[in-house]
């Protein structure tokens, strides 16, 4: 613990206090969303609990607002931090997972392609192709369709989460991949890497221990954004109509409905949920792009 | 001299067109799909169509019948109706209007790539006795035959067949057929350019011969129809004035344009029923964790699913009041409409939960909801607040939204137990909406061709075949009959029917349509 | 240089077939054209009939043969929705996602590309920090919310720009366009800038990293140690060994920018191929979808073929590695 608290790492973290800043978000956001079940009000998902005659209620602290309610509820009643809050976990779910998902299979296609070359490279790359040339969001409706079709429809709402990571994870990998394989052409042809194939290292060594250091600092540009991409990808694929069940709104869910009641009045439906994404995703990237800088030791 | 003479008369005429040019921008949702009369049977075909054709029958403001292209119309015989139609008039590029044409016409919706079938499904054919008589042959004797006249448009002989189409728009053709972008009809307006999606452009047609008719005061000279699909797009564009008229408002901006300055909110029922029906035919039903029955066919069950829907939450916070809660099939103006049948079955949850007891589910049990989310007004809003009142009384229902392509496919393969519809009545009478939703399905036309929760009842059939041909008040004590039988019976909750707000700048005066349809014959602006 | 052209385009094809099948696959399952086709009232003949006249009772390899036979003459049959032909339809659609589209693209780029380069040389002044707030705000907005907000601002409070459609659209032969209407100007500004915003955002970010990194490198101290100026050294030697990484990614992201069209075109009414996709998906009008879905896909391939032979010219170093194999 003495060794963290003396590392460069958070000597520069204690010097940007924007950095500091967002990690306290980040950790409340993380925080509020992982005990959402133990810290929220209500539990937005229980049906049962549900008043329809409590819809629309604005926030506590407006001349008609319900205590109960502090950030006010949406149009079936549910009480907007509560909402949030789940949906918050919800999202972060999907995206973290997304991430890990494609950055893992970006990074090995993307090693594996640039290193060996030749035939695996070609194959690899055209399968990067293949699925680089249905974006992101027709990839998700692709996947969202084939599910569709093989599962039962009882079963759908179940692996609807899973669809969604999935979907997002796979539409990125591919950007991973080529950006990792174009800096493993570059680091393949150095005298180190060439130096280290002379002296009889194996292939995985080279380039787990040599290669993949030096292609992570765009592979962690990459991540960064992907992470808040990610929870928008969601928001998107909710905004089209394919995404997690209504029932149980994820953030994204929750901007979809709140856009509809842009011109209404009902500003706090609109308002929170997108505050509450953007408040996540900004701390977020704030703190990739620091642990970007800090672990570079190059941009020092 | 006299060409100088003739340029400033042309001059002249100009400025008046200009000063005089009265341009209506409106939007809708959706966009038509055709421009072919007789291929789509949908709101949105007709509400472009119905400024360009005329149909032997005219609808007034309140809906009630006039003289359209036929001036009288009378039933000779039990199955034959003789109609006169108007002298003088002319299509839009000018062939005369005369019987022979309405022969083509009738001809040509009878066609089976025709989508207007319940409209002249009794309809043996239709006979030129002269120039400007036409009889029209029933197979049986058919008493609201002029109701479903009036949704049927008249077209040029001449000019369908010289561009080759002589039948409705058929999808197997490689070819795209000319009617789907061309018109020529009698009516008030004729099409000056359409693309498809972006914009459809009406132009006053100043030789209509409903102009002379006094009630007939409209003074569009254009009409510029633009579809857009996202609701905040469209009140955006409303309220900064790219836009004058949006046929379909989302509820919740209503009051944001209420209080805008400029704008008016022009309110009124529509001939819609929003409901939800039930499977009563299977022996297990589908998508629930009850093996080997079907609660739903168990009347207290569906009485104690009625029992629990506190509609009165629903209308005043999803609908925010625009709607008219029902117990009943169809509203009021519908012929046949009894406000003695329109009871519903009250809010009770403890009476709910009794009931699923005394059916043996003290539990409650799984079931799915099928639901269109972008047919009707809030409807994926109705179910999810629904399906939320069900959790309270023990029913752990599923929902399942969809958009309405993949919902009519799944409701219309009967792959469903629970689904919500909403029916519209275009011919204003009780038969359309009981031989389509509640007879026995059969195979033959229009009997119970929307009827997925396959509920039959001998009784109701009989009801339903005693509708087709008496008239007058032993017809009406028959659909009372048939309304008792529905109320008691409990195929459907009923829900609500439909208002249907439009939203047009102050200097626009339109009448308000219950069938969801402006008339820009009417229309003024100022 | 001939025969890797060659090569690319023989390993494309593939790729397009793979495209087709799932394309058309993917979309036999969703939804039913002949339910909406039918309207409200039909008769179970009618049904059967329309079922056999589209060729829905043919085995799905069947369906996909005669598909495909057609596609490669360019012939998607008619869309169901709007009984037009499908080739037609995307013809007339496509010079309107197009101008979006690149439109977007030259914002981001021209937008991007300096502020990255200003953001990598001072990284500390209060403009590049004031550019990476702004541009991490972007990046944490979604599409569609960015896009109505702009709307809100834009149209309904100050009222300068119009909130959907394309304005007034000259006639080139068949391409339509609206570069030459001041209508058509102001309808593009809005989407346009809805659409760059994340790809600005993603170039800015991407040429500040790589600007750091290469002004960290040997050669560019060396450059420094030899007393080439300061503008020689940063657009001359830093600024250009930026750029392959650049290139990767903007071209990438323009198939990104086509296909986040869906997005922008159904917020803004935007009468382009992505909207027509979105109309097309909700009245499962097969012939559209899939076409759309193969043109993407061939677009794809196009860009990533350019892209691989920017590579190849502007990196010398790769045409060595690809001679050796391994």
């Amino acid at each position: 613990m003495k060794a963290f608290f003396d590392s460069d790492l958070w000597w520069s973290f204690t010097r940007s206090p924007v950095t500091v800043i967002s990690a306290i978000v980040a950790f409340i956001c993380i925080a509020g969303a992982v005990l959402a079940p133990v810290l929220a009000p209500h539990n937005p998902f229980d049906l049962a609990s549900l008043q329809l005659m409590d819809a629309f209620k604005p926030p506590a602290w407006s001349s008609e607002g319900d205590a109960t309610y502090p950030l006010g509820t949406d149009d079936q009643g549910r009480d907007m931090l509560s909402a949030i809050m789940y949906g918050a976990r919800v999202s972060l779910l999907v995206g973290f997972a997304a991430v890990i998902f494609s950055t893992l299979v970006g990074v090995t296609v993307g090693l594996l392609a640039g290193y060996l070359g030749g035939k695996v490279d070609a194959l690899l790359m055209r399968i990067a192709d293949i699925q680089l040339t249905f974006p992101s969001i027709l990839v998700a409706l692709l996947i969202d369709g084939v599910v569709r079709a093989v599962l039962p429809r009882e079963t759908h709402s179940e692996v609807a989460l899973f669809v969604v990571i999935f979907a997002i994870g796979i539409s990125n990998w591919p950007q991973f991949a080529r950006t990792v394989r174009g800096s493993t052409l570059v680091e393949r042809n150095k005298e180190y890497v060439q130096a280290a194939r002379v002296i009889g290292l194996s292939p995985l060594r080279i380039m787990r221990s040599h290669v993949l250091p030096n292609v992570m600092s765009p592979v962690l540009v990459i991540a960064t954004l992907n992470l808040g991409f990610a929870i928008l990808a969601e928001a998107t694929l909710s905004f089209l109509g394919v995404g997690v069940p209504p029932t149980q709104p994820s953030l994204g869910t929750l901007i979809r409905i709140g856009n509809d009641f842009l011109f209404s009045g009902e500003w706090w439906i609109t308002i929170f949920p997108g505050v509450a994404l953007i408040v996540m995703v900004l701390s977020v990237n704030l703190l990739g792009d620091w642990l970007r800088d800090a672990l570079n030791p190059r941009l020092r | 001299m006299k060409a100088l003479w003739r340029a400033a008369m042309l001059v002249a005429a100009l400025m008046v067109g200009v000063a005089e040019a009265r341009t209506v921008r409106w939007a809708a949702s959706g966009d038509p799909n055709t421009m072919d009369p007789h291929s789509q049977n949908v709101g949105t075909v007709t509400m472009v169509l119905q400024q360009i054709y005329d149909a032997l029958i005219s609808r007034n403001p309140q809906l009630g019948l006039e003289p359209g292209l036929a001036t009288a119309w009378r039933q000779e015989e039990p199955t034959r109706w003789r109609f006169t139609l108007r002298p003088n008039v002319r299509f839009h590029e000018g062939e005369a209007f005369t019987s022979d044409d309405v022969v083509f016409s009738i001809t040509r919706a009878l066609q089976p790539t025709s989508n207007f079938g319940i409209f002249v499904d009794t309809i043996d054919r239709a006979v030129a006795v002269d120039p400007l008589t036409v009889d029209i042959i029933t197979k049986a004797p058919d008493p609201i035959l002029p109701n479903k006249l009036a949704s049927v448009f008249m077209m040029s002989r001449s000019w369908s067949e010289r561009n080759n189409a002589a039948r409705p728009q058929n999808t197997r053709q490689r070819e795209e057929m000319f009617t789907v972008r061309n018109t020529n009809g009698t009516g008030a307006f004729r099409l000056q350019s359409r693309e498809p999606d972006v914009r459809t452009v009406l132009a006053r047609n100043p030789d209509w011969w409903g102009w002379q008719v006094p009630a007939n005061n409209g003074n569009v000279t254009e009409i510029i129809f633009r579809p857009i699909a996202s609701d905040a797009t469209r009140v955006a564009a409303l309220l900064s004035n790219e836009i004058d008229f949006v046929i379909d408002p989302p509820l919740q901006d209503l009051a944001r344009l209420r209080n805008a300055q400029g704008l008016r909110v022009l309110e009124g029922p529509e001939v819609r029923t929003i409901f939800l029906a039930m499977d009563v035919a299977r022996d297990e039903l589908l998508y629930s964790d009850v093996r080997g029955r079907n609660p739903l066919r168990d009347i207290r069950v569906r009485r104690a699913l009625y029992h629990a829907i506190d509609i009165q939450a629903i209308h005043r916070t999803i609908m925010r009041n625009q709607s008219v809660v029902t117990g009943t099939l169809f509203p009021e103006q519908v012929q046949g409409y009894s406000r003695e049948e329109d009871v519903r079955l009250p809010y009770d949850q403890a009476r709910a939960r009794a009931l699923l007891t005394e059916a043996g589910y003290p539990n409650g049990f799984e079931i799915t909801l099928d639901c269109s989310n972008n047919r009707y007004i809030n409807d994926e809003q109705i179910c999810q607040a629904i399906v939320a009142m069900w959790a309270r009384v023990g029913i752990r229902a599923r929902l399942n939204a969809m958009p309405l392509g993949p919902f009519f496919a799944k409701i219309q393969r009967d792959d469903t137990s629970l689904y919500m519809l909403g029916w519209g009545v275009p011919t204003l009478d009780a038969l359309y909406s009981f031989q389509s939703l509640l007879a026995t399905r059969n195979g033959a036309q229009g009997d119970g061709i929307w009827n997925y929760g396959r509920y039959s009842n001998p009784q109701m059939d009989a009801l339903i075949q005693r509708m087709k041909t008496e008239t007058g008040e032993a017809r009406n004590a028959t659909i009372r009959e048939a309304l008792r039988l529905y109320r008691e019976d409990v195929p459907h909750i009923p829900l609500h029917h439909q208002m249907i707000p439009w939203a047009v700048r102050g200097n626009i005066t339109i009448p308000h349509m219950a069938n969801n349809q402006p008339y820009f014959r009417w229309a003024v602006v100022n | 240089m001939f025969s890797f052209i060659v090569s690319r385009i023989l390993q494309a094809l593939p790729v397009m077939f793979v495209v087709s099948l799932i394309s058309f696959a993917m979309f036999a399952y969703v939804g039913d054209p002949v339910a909406i086709m039918l309207g409200q009232d039909f008769t179970e003949a009618q049904r059967e009939a329309l079922v056999r006249d589209l060729g829905l009772d043919q085995p799905f390899f069947v369906q996909f043969a005669t598909f495909l036979g057609n596609a490669v003459q360019g012939e998607f049959g008619l869309s169901y929705r709007l009984s037009r032909p499908v080739a037609e339809l995307i013809a007339e659609r496509a010079p309107a996602t197009l101008e979006l589209a690149l439109t977007a693209a030259f914002i981001a780029l021209m937008i991007g590309v300096p502020m990255g380069v200003y953001t990598g040389l001072y990284r500390n002044s209060w403009l590049s920090r004031f550019f990476l707030t702004f541009s991490l705000v972007g990046v944490s907005l979604p599409t569609f919310l960015i896009g109505i907000l702009l709307i809100l601002t834009f149209s309904v409070w100050l009222g300068w720009l119009p909130s959907f459609g394309r304005g007034d659209v000259t006639r080139l032969g068949w391409w339509s366009s609206g570069f030459f209407t001041w209508s058509g100007i102001k309808a593009l500004i809005l989407p346009a800038i809805t659409l760059g915003l994340f790809q600005l955002t993603l170039i800015m970010r991407l040429v500040r990293s790589e600007m750091m990194e290469v002004l960290r490198t040997d050669y560019i101290k060396f450059a420094r140690a030899r007393g080439l100026s300061n503008r020689a050294i940063n657009f001359g030697h830093a600024l250009k060994n930026t750029l392959v990484p650049v290139i990767t990614i903007a071209g990438l992201q323009l198939g990104g920018i086509i296909a986040f069209a869906i997005v922008t075109e159904t917020v803004f009414q935007w009468p382009g191929m992505g909207l027509l996709f979105i109309q097309s998906v909700g009245a499962a009008d097969i012939p559209v979808m899939a076409a759309y879905l193969m043109l993407i896909a061939l677009v794809f391939v196009t860009i990533n073929l350019i892209v691989d032979l920017l590579y190849y010219a502007v990196d010398p170093r790769l045409r060595v590695g690809r001679g050796k194999g391994h």
